[in-house]
């Protein structure tokens, strides 16, 4: 008999790909400007290191947080016993807020209707769970964030059916793209619920625009299935055009149409992790329109609820208005300056990047530096960047994209002259490698 | 709440069952809580709630080295350079020095009998996220854990649900004190096998002879280690494995949790420790899905690897405990009402056969509704637990303040004087209480506290009303 779950024994967690090999190559070797200039560089990361300096001058500022009282009275002991998977009340009502302000306002959202989770990792596994069977499968853009492999499938049983987009087009999604995905899930017999799009997008750093969107609700309406958008970097739009959500293009179809079934199958996935820098506090959510979902995945959240000390100090943080609306508009500047100088210090390598307003990464063309069109040739041209310029990037086969040759690069999550460091390292490496790229013989060891 | 068809051919059939338990007719006894809460001066009428295994008794310890331990929060000046590290921090091996500490601690719990390897410690969501994770990486779906009743009645939602696992449980008697029998263990697997269900495991301590012999796990859940408050003193698994010189010890795992014994079930800290590599290895990864806030971890390495503190802690916890307990059982001894005699949790067994109208479940839940309704107390009947025998009710006694419980007291003891004096009459309530009732089997009827409630524990907090 075998002792474990079948779970436990396969590697269907996904973390066998290279997006975590190299995890691994930096943890044994990383950057230190001082101890260790020759390390690598962490690139992988889609953290938000920008602004936690205005985080902690709040919380100087903000003694009662501190001391965890409300109006002067300790609320240690209600916090410790704090544990309604309805979560905080205030904490809900600041986070609606939040949502709808980065949305522009122009959507209203209900406290009633989220549900909170320990992260997004979580909470999109709560989803599939509440709209999928084991074997069912949801339809995937490519390309999409590594992790919802283990997110999505682990232990749901859900499949993902890729949808695969391209440059062709600037990796948009069209409804021919949609539809060629459904009709590949039909030849597998795979019963599909639903698409789940990341909006904006990781690997992209791209908004979808409003044709989009359309085109994926007529989708959705048509084939009777769910749409979850994952909004995770919503707050991280730093150049038009603007965020534009699902639900804002739902809302619109409802009051000129006035159909409301597609109105009960759409769900956002929401977290603090990338808009305030917080990946460390799993504060994780779902907004869902259907009041089954939201009920279902409530009992669900029990299994990952939110730390109550978490809930109170972001309820407190998020109430200061004031200093949100700085926060964010000052993260967005900090973020546009950064992308623009790895941008600019790409271009002076040579290399180009897809033109992004949103996110904590750059989607690197470096086609032109492949030794073939291949995956092979991409995977080796990585190891070389990992191992000889010494930059953890992400190839995009990790994120199942179709074409060979671009890769994910952070920016957000060192210094700025950690980065500088980085561009130098690229620039020395495409002039060296002019003469090298056709040396196909070359073995690359970390 | 629409769920028309419409609803159940579009989300999945988990998300539209039953198995998370909570449809279940005790909920009723909370909602007679939540619209009438007892409060000692605004609503002294009001129910008490007893069915919350909470324990609030050591606050004011926390409390205390809280402010004398500014560096444990990251967001006093003291402590907040370290707030981007913290807040950046979302590796799924969690913290070292929280690992450490809460090795340290649970080591200390088992009186430093044994040690626990920081490396084998894995966070999760509570232990409702704990016991779930353990499952996923231990069972398929249709395998089977063997679970002695009475059982907490959540562990159908938290084994069962999402991993489509089965509980099989394994009754106890108050024969022998509820004891766990190898004649019961043995009866239970054979009729699992009978029906072709392919048993996976127990959730039993000191068992281990069994589980190595029929080469299955054995899941001990030791959520309530340090709420030990008399003599025998509390023997973990871990212990047993020591002087065992045949273990398989890779079939050995143990469930923890905070919530209990430091009285802080807010901050979600779960743990499985699994003596078995490959269940280590998986279950960091399966952590992703409930990982612990490091807020809380930084602040609980600091407290927990704080050795005076903890030694003092646990010894005082034990103390109040005790001293709770005694009264509460030496109160209801005066109207001859005993409980199961124990030495350990937040909570009495007690036993109220002789006050059935009838020996049945059906006057079980009649006995409850009075409880309910007319003594106002929301305490938690045995079939919730999947008890083999009625008449027995869970009391905790550990959530409340010392008046609280002497109102209890009162009550009870002005209940049973009139009962034991009454003709045995069968009574007839005009409440919106659902009558409906099944005497078949009880593995739906769950009523875990934390989920059936909606609000907090204390519902004039101003933390529910969203201020």
């Amino acid at each position: 008999m075998n002792m474990l779950s079948r779970k436990a024994s396969q590697g269907c967690h996904g973390q066998d790909s290279s997006y975590f090999l190299g995890w691994q190559e930096y943890d044994k070797n990383p950057y230190h400007p001082i101890q260790n200039s020759t390390g690598i560089i962490q690139m992988g990361l889609a953290e938000n290191q920008l602004s936690f300096d205005l985080l902690k001058s709040w919380l100087r500022r903000n003694p009662d947080i501190v001391g965890l009282k409300n109006d002067g009275v300790s609320v240690f002991r209600e916090l410790a016993l704090f544990q309604d998977y309805h979560g905080l009340p205030a904490l809900k009502n600041e986070l609606v807020d939040f949502m709808a302000k980065i949305r522009g306002n122009g959507i209203k959202f209900a406290p009633e209707k989220l549900v909170l989770a320990a992260g997004a990792t979580p909470a999109n596994e709560i989803l599939m769970f509440c709209l999928a069977d084991p074997g069912e499968a949801f339809i995937l853009p490519t390309p999409y964030y590594p992790g919802f492999d283990r997110d999505l499938k682990w232990r749901t049983g859900v499949e993902i059916v890729p949808m695969h987009c391209s440059s062709s087009n600037g990796f948009r999604i069209t409804s021919c793209a949609l539809e060629q995905a459904y009709q590949q899930a039909q030849k597998l017999h795979l019963n599909v619920k639903g698409v789940l799009i990341t909006n904006p997008s990781n690997p992209l750093g791209i908004t979808m625009t409003k044709t989009e969107l359309n085109d994926l609700v007529d989708f959705a309406i048509d084939k009777n299935i769910h749409i979850i958008s994952d909004e995770i970097y919503s707050g991280t739009v730093f150049n038009s055009p603007r965020f534009i959500s699902i639900m804002e293009v739902v809302n619109e179809r409802i009051s000129v149409n006035n159909t409301t079934s597609i109105w009960n199958r759409i769900h956002i996935v929401y977290s603090l992790s990338k808009d305030l820098g917080v990946p460390g506090f799993r504060v994780g959510m779902i907004y869902s329109n259907n009041e089954t979902v939201v009920a279902a995945a409530t009992k669900m959240s029990s299994f990952g609820l939110v730390s109550s000390q978490t809930q109170y100090l972001v309820a407190n943080l998020l109430k200061d208005k004031k200093f949100t609306f700085k926060y964010m508009e000052e993260t967005h500047r900090r973020l546009k300056r950064r992308k623009e100088m790895l941008v600019s210090g790409l271009r002076n390598a040579g290399i180009r990047c897809l033109k992004s307003n949103a996110g904590l990464f750059c989607w690197v063309d470096m086609r032109h530096l492949l030794s073939s069109a291949t995956f092979e040739a991409e995977k080796e041209l990585w190891k070389r960047i990992l191992c000889q310029v010494g930059l953890n990037i992400s190839p995009g086969s990790s994120c199942h994209c179709c074409e060979p040759g671009w890769f994910r690069v952070c920016f957000a999550n060192m210094s700025e002259d950690t980065l500088k460091v980085a561009m130098r390292r690229m620039k020395a490496f495409t002039d060296s490698n002019i003469s090298a790229v056709n040396d196909g013989n070359k073995r690359v060891h970390c | 709440m629409g769920l028309g068809n419409e609803s159940h051919q579009l989300l999945s059939k988990i998300a539209t069952n039953d198995k998370h338990g909570e449809n279940s007719p005790y909920f009723d006894g909370w909602k007679a809580y939540d619209s009438n809460a007892f409060h000692a001066t605004k609503n002294p009428q009001g129910v008490i709630q007893m069915g919350l295994a909470e324990n609030q008794l050591c606050f004011d310890l926390i409390e205390e080295w809280i402010g004398n331990n500014p560096n444990a929060s990251i967001c006093t000046a003291e402590g907040v350079n370290q707030f981007k590290y913290i807040a950046n921090f979302q590796d799924y091996h969690g913290l070292l020095e929280f690992r450490k500490a809460v090795a340290n601690f649970m080591s200390k719990v088992r009186g430093g009998r044994v040690s626990f390897d920081p490396d084998r410690i894995l966070m999760s969501g509570g232990a409702t996220g704990a016991n779930e994770l353990i499952m996923f990486c231990l069972a398929d779906p249709g395998d089977a854990f063997l679970v002695p009743s009475p059982y907490y009645p959540a562990f159908v939602r938290d084994l069962c649900w999402r991993t489509r696992a089965q509980l099989i449980p394994v009754e106890c008697h108050s024969t022998n004190n509820f004891k766990i029998t190898r004649e019961a263990l043995e009866a239970a697997y054979k009729k699992a096998k009978d029906d072709n269900i392919n048993v996976k495991g127990e959730t039993l301590k000191s068992i281990v002879d069994f589980i190595n012999e029929k080469n299955i796990h054995l899941v001990c859940d030791e959520i309530y280690a340090a709420t030990v408050f008399r003599a025998p003193c509390f023997v973990s698994v871990s212990e047993v494995m020591q002087d065992m010189e045949h273990c398989k010890r890779d079939l050995i795992h143990i469930i923890y949790s905070l919530s209990k014994d430091l009285g802080l079930p807010g901050f979600r800290v779960g743990i499985v420790y699994s003596y078995n590599d490959e269940v280590v290895n998986c279950g960091r990864k399966m952590s992703s899905f409930g990982l612990v806030s490091s807020q809380t971890q930084h602040f609980l390495a600091a407290m927990l690897s704080d050795d005076k503190f903890v030694e003092r802690f646990l010894a005082e916890s034990s103390r109040r405990l005790a001293a709770r307990h005694n009264h509460f059982t030496k109160g209801l001894e005066k109207v001859n009402i005993t409980c199961l005699p124990s030495n350990a949790g937040l909570f009495c067994w007690m036993n109220l056969r002789s006050l059935l109208k009838e020996q049945t479940f059906e006057g079980e839940m009649m006995l409850w509704r009075v409880i309910i309704n007319e003594v106002k107390l929301n305490v938690s009947p045995g079939s919730a637990f999947d008890c083999s025998e009625p008449g027995w009710y869970r009391v905790c006694f550990a959530n409340m303040d010392n008046e609280t419980v002497d109102v209890a007291l009162k009550r009870i003891r002005a209940f049973v004087g009139k009962e034991t004096e009454k003709p045995v009459e069968p009574k007839r309530w005009k409440s919106n209480l659902r009558l409906s009732f099944s005497a078949r089997r009880f593995d739906e009827n769950v009523m875990s506290p934390h989920m059936m409630s909606p609000h907090s524990p204390m519902p004039h907090s101003p933390l529910v009303k969203a201020t």
